[in-house]
């Protein structure tokens, strides 16, 4: 028995020894990503988890313009350049020619990308009568997130290659919105052909797209394979091959990365850090994320509808130990309730100090001298602007107390949460949001605007100074002008102070030392295109 | 034999509908509404959230939900995931191979070891085998899953690099499904190498998960045995002078395995659970990992469909495994 065993044990050994020497894949160049899920599936403007988007908006994808990679910037994309009209209601976009889309097994294109692909990508979604509107679960939750059906009226093709937007209300972070993965075109050549078959759905499952990378086969939680796109319209990619392993434990994902089984991994484990930054192989990138996480206070409520109040329980935050606790090093404390990755952030904003007993001050001098109760509610989830919701609470608490503020914990489940903090329930509450097109309106008007009181201005603060200054930049197209309205926005934030502006998370990139010129998206997302590999 | 195949089969309607009512409404019951879950921070307002509602069904009193789905279930119809928007059925299909392929491998482990242990232990019973089989069954059956296969990781594959660390061959190989077993698709492949590739992922993942079942079979089979080992045939046996290996293997064993086989059975149950967490640390596109993922997602049809396979799958093993007793011992065939 026991030889028997041993004879097992060799023979298995091996035969991984031979399995792993076997496989390499000739001379072309071959990056292995090991991605954290599966993709809902290949049509981005069907679903919101950046695990999609990384699988197909961010590979077989492009849109009108584009954020340049790593930034927040809009540069032209499928759109060469565009026109705003004077009152602000008609974006017109002039479109490139010579962009080829994939050719695939089910479809070779006749022509080149033009204005009826970029009117049957935002038609499926605006119109609810068009014919691919239903397909696929037919919900289209960033296009409707974003407001896009109130805010646009019609998409008219003006020319082959001339398409215009026209709008209900001028709306500047407009064209931001059109850089995001809901807006990635698709073939409207290709969606006839499929219809024709009565297989549209084939649309969303089996992309063709005019992006770096078109997709090969997907094994469904297991592995996608893309290849390079010969005829991509900014150049072929540096690298022939691009492998998604689909590799949901962090950990795990480490050892192989270790192992050199795949190039490149998201989502570290905090726990593994300090080992990766030792490891002679990998490269730790980092990069501050394009969020934010806050504890709000009910502005309805008293005693927080005095911004003297809100102040001195500031003040009495110490944020350094809930960097330290909560985020474990991977934050950055926050002053503004926007990420210093976005433009028009405002580094003259300063923060309210640390300062116990400064707090005591204010609160006396607000008619609290022996404190009050009142709640903090913790969300029950894990997000990357708040890692541990919980213990935040815990040390915000113990923060407080010692101003003689009490402060029991509340939570609930994830949907109740929210629900219960739109309608006002709590007395103060943690939240964050992650930006979704790198415009400063993203955040501002969307967590603090008077319009949101009652949705997503949790805080129900409703300050006219504030609203003005963020309607403005709403409806100015020139982005100076905006800059310089959302810098002071920034400034009667601070100074009203209707959250606790925390810290924005830290984003590690682990990549092995092979890679070459891969880049952080600010938005989260994974791109391949413009990465190489080194011999 | 016909007569109690067809009485047990009886037994499985009634099991079958609590189980379909059973998740259906449990599933129902762990808090968060799906489409507010989907929608997250973001929110979605009143007219699209009534829109989402009426298009899932939910709109629909949960009893009725409950008949929409029985009715489908009978016509073989599982309902389409919410994430996905595929037929649940065909996910589960593609998907199921890869367990079934690596709860098989994790059966074999366990029985081909499990068995042999517990037998040396039972004749050497109080002697350092004995101790050493059983403490390390012991080790063996109280390891969490997760802790020992990052063990096993971080050690074989990390350390000596004997072993790839996850997924079902590497990626370097591709060719279409066949089967959806690895191990007979690289065959057919032809690929040179693709074989020993889909073997030796295998491993690791097959110790893990055959890892508590192998224990639990080895403790078993001792116990057994040493009951057997005491009774008069056997002492009969030896006073007729039958070579010990003979009087062990082919008198004692077949005996002792009664009980044995009805703990295999139990077994596939816990490997089944098992392979939830062992298909998430080794990245095993199969059906734990999809159910695991349905789960944070609150995918309705996915959870009920997936249990529900599950479930039917344990009782047909069940109902196999009770045949079984007949075949190996002719004293419990069963009569109408």
């Amino acid at each position: 028995m026991k030889a028997n065993f041993v004879k097992v044990a060799l023979g298995a050994g091996l035969l991984a020894a031979t399995a792993l020497a076997a496989p390499t894949a000739a001379s072309a160049k071959t990056l292995v990503y090991c991605s954290e899920g599966s993709p809902e599936g290949f049509n981005p403007s069907l679903y919101t988890a950046g695990t999609t988007f990384d699988a197909s908006s961010r590979q077989v994808f492009n849109r009108l313009v584009q954020f340049k990679r790593g930034t927040t910037t809009i540069v032209p994309g499928l759109a060469t350049s565009w026109d705003v009209s004077a009152d602000g209601l008609e974006y017109t976009f002039n479109l490139r020619k010579g962009v080829k889309f994939h050719t695939t097994e089910d479809f070779t294109p006749t022509r080149d990308f033009n204005a009826d692909d970029v009117v049957f990508t935002f038609m499926r979604q605006f119109d609810k009568d068009h014919p691919y509107h239903g397909v696929s679960g037919g919900s289209y939750e960033y296009f409707n997130a974003m407001s896009m059906p109130d805010l646009v009226k019609d998409i008219v093709k003006v020319d082959d290659y001339t398409v215009k937007f026209v709008l209900n209300r001028p709306e500047a972070p407009f064209i931001a919105n059109m850089a995001m993965d809901f807006a990635s075109v698709l073939s409207a050549e290709y969606a006839d052909k499929m219809m024709e078959a009565g297989t549209p759905e084939a649309v969303d499952l089996n992309p063709v797209g005019t992006g770096p990378f078109q997709l090969v086969a997907y094994q469904k939680d297991a592995v996608i394979r893309y290849k390079a796109f010969p005829e991509y319209w900014e150049g072929k990619a540096a690298i022939d091959n691009l492998i998604f392993a689909i590799t949901p434990d962090s950990t795990v994902r480490y050892q192989k990365l270790k192992a050199g089984e795949c190039h490149v991994m998201p989502y570290p484990n905090p726990a593994d850090l300090e080992a990766m930054e030792a490891d002679a192989d990998i490269n730790l990138m980092s990069q501050e994320g394009l969020n934010v996480g806050y504890l709000g206070y009910n502005t309805a409520k008293e005693p927080f509808t005095d911004p003297k109040v809100r102040k001195a329980l500031n003040m009495a935050i110490n944020k350094d130990a809930i960097i330290e606790g909560v985020y474990q090093g991977a934050g950055s404390a926050a002053k503004n309730p926007i990420p210093p990755t976005i433009w028009s952030y405002n580094n003259d904003t300063v923060d309210d100090p640390y300062d116990p007993e400064a707090a005591k001050a204010m609160l006396a001098e607000a008619g609290y001298p022996d404190g009050f109760s009142t709640d903090i509610w913790a969300m029950p989830v894990q997000r990357p602007y708040n890692p541990n919701a919980r213990r935040m609470a815990e040390l915000v608490q113990a923060d407080w107390a010692a101003i003689g503020v009490n402060a029991e914990i509340v939570s609930y489940e994830w949907g109740e949460y929210l629900e219960r903090t739109k309608k006002g329930e709590q007395g103060t509450f943690m939240l964050g949001w992650t930006g979704d097109n790198g415009d400063p309106d993203n955040f501002l008007a969307v967590l603090l605007g008077c319009d949101a009181v009652g949705g997503s201005n949790r805080a129900q603060w409703c300050n006219e100074e504030f609203d003005n200054l963020i309607q403005q930049a709403k409806t100015t197209a020139d982005v100076l002008e905006r800059t310089r309205l959302y810098e002071e926005a920034q400034l009667v934030f601070k100074r009203e102070a209707p959250w606790a502006t925390i810290a924005h998370s830290i984003v590690f990139e682990p990549i092995r030392n092979e890679v070459v010129d891969y880049k952080i998206d600010p938005f989260g997302g994974h791109i391949f295109y413009g990465v190489d590999l080194a011999e | 034999m016909l007569g109690f195949l067809f009485r047990r089969l009886g037994d499985i309607i009634p099991t079958f509908f609590g189980v379909t009512l059973l998740v259906f409404f449990l599933i129902r019951l762990i808090p968060g509404d799906p489409i507010l879950m989907m929608a997250g921070e973001r929110g979605v307002d009143a007219v699209r959230y009534a829109e989402l509602k009426a298009q899932y069904g939910f709109d629909q009193p949960v009893i009725v939900q409950y008949f929409d789905y029985l009715i489908g279930v009978f016509q073989g119809d599982l309902g389409k995931s919410f994430v996905t928007k595929k037929p649940v059925i065909d996910e589960f299909l593609t998907l199921f191979p890869a367990t079934v392929e690596l709860a098989t491998m994790g059966i074999l482990f366990a029985v081909i070891f499990g068995i042999p242990f517990g037998v040396l232990a039972a004749i050497h019973r109080g002697k350092w085998i004995d101790h050493l089989t059983m403490s390390l069954s012991l080790t063996g059956y109280s390891m969490p899953i997760f802790w020992w296969a990052l063990l096993l990781i971080m050690f074989f594959s990390t350390t000596l690099g004997w072993t790839p660390i996850s997924g079902r061959i590497s990626v370097m190989y591709f060719f279409e499904p066949v089967t959806g077993f690895m191990l007979i698709d690289s065959l057919l492949s032809g690929e040179k190498g693709a074989f020993a590739s889909a073997f030796s992922h295998l491993i690791l993942p097959t110790v893990a998960l055959g890892t508590i079942p192998m224990a639990v079979i080895a403790r078993m089979t001792r116990s057994s045995m040493l009951e057997v080992l005491g009774e008069e045939y056997i002492r009969v046996a030896r006073a007729k002078g039958l070579a010990p290996m003979r009087v062990i293997m082919v008198h004692a064993l077949r005996n002792a395995l009664i009980p044995v086989i009805t703990v295999i059975g139990l077994q596939v149950g816990v490997l089944l659970a098992g392979a939830i967490l062992t298909e998430t640390i080794f990245s095993w596109p199969g059906i734990g990992k999809w159910i695991i993922e349905a789960m944070n997602r609150r995918d309705y049809p996915t959870i009920q469909g997936g249990i529900l396979m599950i479930a039917f799958l344990v009782m047909a093993v069940n109902l196999i495994v009770d045949l079984l007793y007949g075949i190996i011992n002719p004293r419990i065939r069963y009569k109408r």
